[in-house]
């Protein structure tokens, strides 16, 4: 380009249709015929929604009732429910007197998934964090030291259990998956084979038939008089599942180095496992970061699954609560409840994840 | 590193068994693992027919010609408590197979309106699309069933007070009824559509010939919904016109006649599509996305129009990125679907849940829960590995 028209010394208007408050959203609301019909059809529709909604949940909601036929009489949601059965709900059948545990197990859970998500812990300090963490929370649930009474954990239940279960699927899985991801990469055909077939298989099966296993399998596996809890049981499958699928994201990562990286290492004289540590892992873990937080977020959702083994998690718990005779028919109110729960969690781990993908891939663009 | 002689005659280095030789230590490592694993088979195996002895459980598949003795709500084929187990499961699978590809169907049409609504210029249509792929994605299946499940079953006038939008149509606590068609004709009218399919095929790979040829672009658009149209009503009219409307209708205290959702079906389909198609659609979108702006500009310049650039310049790119997380999208939603249980929709966990109850036959079930659910998962990215290698880009 070497010629360039000059520029008049006021410079242009802005165009038209960006000056002012109602012609940029003229554009983006009325901008064609189509345009101008969806518009209306969708603002028609969320009037219809929106306010019928909110009366529902709020204005006509019963927030106070002591009694489910008073509850009943309300037009709205019956939100009393909630709040009488809220102990239940978030902590199972744990002993009443002794949910402070749980409580403080579940802060503990939180504040060790925050801490993995910053940047300033991204180094050995973390696994001392997950390993002081997850040994708290577990003398927390189960006491019977330090003067705290023992708690059976077919006893535990509602939104700890549902955490632990995540958190620890994901603090076993994670190594367990490392080592597939590297297994299916390997030169040894044998090695190789043996984790081709394990991730496939697991990937090809759903979640269901691994608890199912876990729940009627397990126990015919193991010897005559042994045994293994039901929890420790779906811990297991869970452990399982995630592994094959945190193997086949690993293995992407480990995909996107380039070969002189492995090159490179070998030429220093480094051996198998000093690579893998020292070069090619740090590296292939940080590109797939997001993907693994997704992970995440599919593990924290599936393992609702447990409720079909009789599982007392956030899920059971709240079946549990509507199966008082009291109060029958609030299903509408108690999913509504988790589900916010659930949401809350997911929605900021994925927003976090894609605040997290555009500040890794910063570096590499140009 | 083994010695060498500059003045010995070159001859093959010995291979000596040494613990630095990279290709002995892999041998040894591989020997170790396959006999780790073996070691941890026969250690499983062992005391499972250990235990089976103990609790006096045969083993082998013999039972699936045992008479079941259970009813199943949902049969799309015959199926009475007299007859055998392996019929029951038989059942349970095509149930399975129901709810998964009407749910890929709808989701993948529901997915794609919400991704490309998403990227769409108007700001309310935008925003909405988000906000629903937000909320469903991060709300467990499992609990989105039985939200449906309780909405449908508690919050729905019994089967006299049904809704009943359009004639015919009943909305009720015992799920949704619409009319059937029934008569004669019928077998006609799904020849005169599979003929249709077969009639398409063909003549789009005679206009793509002639267009390879002459340059000619053939309306196939027209063409096929011409064929969709015309045969059916052809087959129609070739059996003499026999076709009634069966409509449901109140008698006593439920409906009968016209077809029917049940409750748990309807729940499990509006879980399983509005939950994948909320995937689908961020899918759909990076799809989209990944499709170079210059593509729109350089295809609108050639002078094509607008819909025929998306669908010859813009989708045959956007498909090679959206093939393979699509696939996984139907995979999950093949998976997903053995939720159903939970909701007590017969579907083949469910059935064979059952059947291991009654016989304690459970490693035989397992397995064939697996079997089952591997076959239809390896069928399904067999299938989609196809598709994406046809439509994958051709290099030199």
């Amino acid at each position: 380009m070497s010629t360039t028209t000059p520029i008049p010394s006021e410079g242009l208007p802005p165009p038209k249709n960006q000056v002012g408050l109602w012609p940029p959203w003229k554009e983006r609301l009325f901008s064609s015929p189509l345009s101008i019909l969806a518009t209306v059809l969708t603002a028609w529709v969320l009037i219809m929604a929106v306010p019928a909604l909110i009366d529902w949940a709020f204005l006509q909601a019963d927030f106070t009732s002591s009694t489910a036929q008073e509850c009943r009489k309300a037009a709205g949601a019956c939100w009393a429910f909630i709040a009488e059965k809220h102990r239940l709900i978030l902590f199972g059948t744990y002993p009443y007197d002794e949910q402070w545990r749980p409580l403080i197990a579940t802060i503990i859970l939180i504040a060790v998934i925050v801490c993995s998500g910053l940047r300033r812990f991204w180094n050995a300090r973390l696994a001392l964090i997950w390993v002081v963490g997850l040994t708290a929370v577990a003398v927390l649930m189960w006491g019977g030291v330090f003067g705290l009474t023992y708690v059976e954990n077919s006893l535990w239940g509602g939104l700890p259990l549902t955490l632990i279960l995540s958190t620890f699927g994901i603090a076993f899985a994670f190594p367990l998956g490392v080592l597939l991801a590297l297994g299916r990469r390997s030169k040894m055909p044998a090695i190789k084979a043996l984790c081709v077939v394990y991730i496939e298989l697991i990937r090809g099966v759903p979640l269901i038939s691994l608890l199912f296993m876990s729940s009627v399998m397990l126990p015919l596996f193991l010897p005559v008089g042994f045994s293994i809890d039901k929890l420790l049981r779906a811990q297991i499958a869970i452990i399982m599942f995630a592994a094959a699928y945190i193997a086949e994201t690993v293995r992407g990562g480990l995909q996107a180095i380039p070969k002189g990286q492995y090159e490179g290492a070998d030429s220093l004289g480094l051996n198998y496992w000093q690579q893998m540590r020292k070069i090619i892992l740090p590296q292939a873990l940080r590109i797939v970061i997001p993907p693994l937080v997704s992970i995440f977020i599919a593990l924290f959702k599936d393992t609702s699954l447990v409720v079909i083994i009789g599982i007392f998690d956030l899920t059971l718990a709240a079946k549990a609560a509507l199966s008082d005779a009291a109060w029958r028919g609030f299903g509408i109110e108690a999913y509504v409840f988790i589900s916010l729960i659930y949401f809350v969690f997911c929605f900021s781990m994925s927003k976090y994840s894609q605040r997290l993908e555009t500040r890794l891939a910063a570096g590499q663009k140009r | 590193m083994t010695t060498n002689n500059p003045q010995a005659p070159v001859a093959a280095p010995k291979r000596r068994l040494s613990w630095n030789d990279p290709g002995v230590r892999a041998v040894v490592y591989q020997v170790v693992a396959l006999a780790l694993v073996a070691w941890a088979v026969w250690f499983l195996v062992s005391n499972t027919l250990n235990n089976l002895q103990v609790r006096n459980i045969s083993t082998g598949f013999g039972f699936l010609d045992r008479e079941a003795g259970f009813a199943i709500g949902e049969t799309p084929v015959a199926y009475s408590p007299a007859d055998t187990y392996g019929r029951a499961i038989w059942v349970g699978l095509l149930n399975t197979l129901r709810a998964a590809v009407l749910g890929i169907i709808f989701a993948t049409i529901l997915g794609t309106l919400i991704g490309v609504g998403r990227l769409s210029k108007n700001w309310l249509i935008a925003k909405v699309c988000s906000v629903y792929v937000e909320v469903m994605r991060n709300v467990p299946l499992l609990l989105q069933l039985f939200f449906w499940y309780a909405l449908i079953t508690e919050n729905m006038p019994g089967p006299r007070q049904a809704y009943n939008p359009l004639p015919g149509v009943f909305i009720s606590n015992r799920g949704l009824k619409v009319p059937g068609l029934e008569g004669s004709s019928m077998d006609w009218i799904l020849g005169g559509l599979a003929l249709a399919i077969v009639g398409t095929i063909l003549v789009a790979h005679w206009g793509k010939k002639r267009q390879e040829a002459t340059g000619q672009i053939f309306p196939l658009g027209r063409a096929a919904l011409a064929l969709f149209i015309g045969l059916p009503i052809l087959g129609w009219l070739i059996s003499g016109a026999s076709l009634s409307l069966n409509m449901p209708e109140l008698k006593g205290f439920n409906f009968s006649g016209g077809l029917t959702l049940s409750p748990e079906f309807a729940a499990l389909l509006a879980g399983l599509v509005i939950y994948t198609a909320a995937f689908i659609a961020e899918v759909v979108r990076s799809g989209i996305q990944a499709v170079n702006h210059g593509q729109w500009e350089a295809a609108g310049s050639l002078g094509l129009r607008r819909s025929r650039v998306l669908r010859l310049v813009v989708l045959p790119q956007a498909l090679r990125v959206i093939i393979p997380p699509m696939t996984s999208q139907y995979l999950n939603l093949t998976k997903n679907s053995s939720l159903a249980v939970a909701i007590g929709y017969p579907d083949i966990v469910s059935v064979v849940n059952t059947m291991m109850n009654q016989t304690g036959q459970a490693i035989e079930g397992i397995l064939i829960i697996m079997a089952a659910y591997l076959t239809v998962s390896l069928s399904i990215s067999i299938f989609m590995n196809w598709y994406n290698k046809r439509i994958a880009l051709v290099e030199r």
